[in-house]
């Protein structure tokens, strides 16, 4: 089981853990983004994400493809989210299931960082003050960040 | 000389004012070309300093050759997550 989508509605982070897990694993690890209220000391109000679809649903198969082959998992699956998104929901789930929970946990850690660092999916960012940026992460710390 | 129809996204769109772009190309022409091309054009000095071009839905290196069939896009640095 592999899957990787962009999707344009709410991500329903059951559903998306349902779809990994079955009794031959004994671990599931998900991650989950979600919008929060600041950014480099700004009030956020909402983020609006944008994508090149085809592309980037083709390199999260990829990912999704070299974490097989790395950590051994077998279920695998990551949903991205564009559209507007307001604070506190969901941009992004990873669900990664293998026998043991160190795979799992090691997968799901490489989707997330594979994705932000090479998957063509953009954020504008919303303030509070009524002013929008396009998160570039080459131009803060935030790509350095555990 | 034909040209490429290079896809736009994100700021670059906003930047150009639009959601695709004609870039002049020749034979020989590579992607190291194209990126000095559309550093060129009127709006492109808004543009971030890293920039990645994806050919046929891949990232290609400076020297890779793109011509008029192929699906071209300008990347700025992405941000998912």
């Amino acid at each position: 089981m592999r899957r990787a989508a962009i999707v344009a509605r709410e991500i329903n982070p059951t559903a998306v853990l349902g779809s990994v897990h079955s009794l031959q694993f004994g671990a599931v690890s998900m991650f989950l983004g979600t919008v929060r209220d600041l950014n480099d000391g700004r009030p956020v109000s909402s983020i609006e994400y944008s994508a090149y679809v085809s592309m980037a649903e083709a390199e999260m198969d990829q990912i999704l493809a070299e974490s097989e082959e790395k950590f051994g998992v077998r279920a695998i699956v990551v949903e991205h989210r564009v559209g507007l998104l307001e604070l506190g929901e969901v941009s992004i789930a990873i669900a990664t299931a293998h026998q043991h929970r160190r795979p799992a946990l090691d997968a799901t850690r490489f989707v997330i960082d594979e994705i932000k660092a090479r998957v063509p999916i953009w954020k504008l960012e919303r303030y509070a003050d009524g002013t929008s940026d396009w998160v570039d992460p080459t131009k803060s710390d935030e790509a350095a960040l555990p | 000389m034909s040209a490429v129809t290079v896809q736009l996204f994100a700021s670059c769109a906003e930047f150009f004012g639009s959601p695709t772009l004609q870039i002049s190309v020749s034979a020989g022409s590579t992607v190291g070309d194209l990126i000095a091309a559309l550093r060129a054009r009127p709006g492109a000095e808004f543009l971030p300093p890293s920039l990645r071009i994806a050919v046929n839905r891949k990232f290609a290196a400076p020297d890779q050759l793109v011509g008029p069939d192929d699906e071209v896009a300008l990347i700025p640095p992405v941000a998912g997550g």
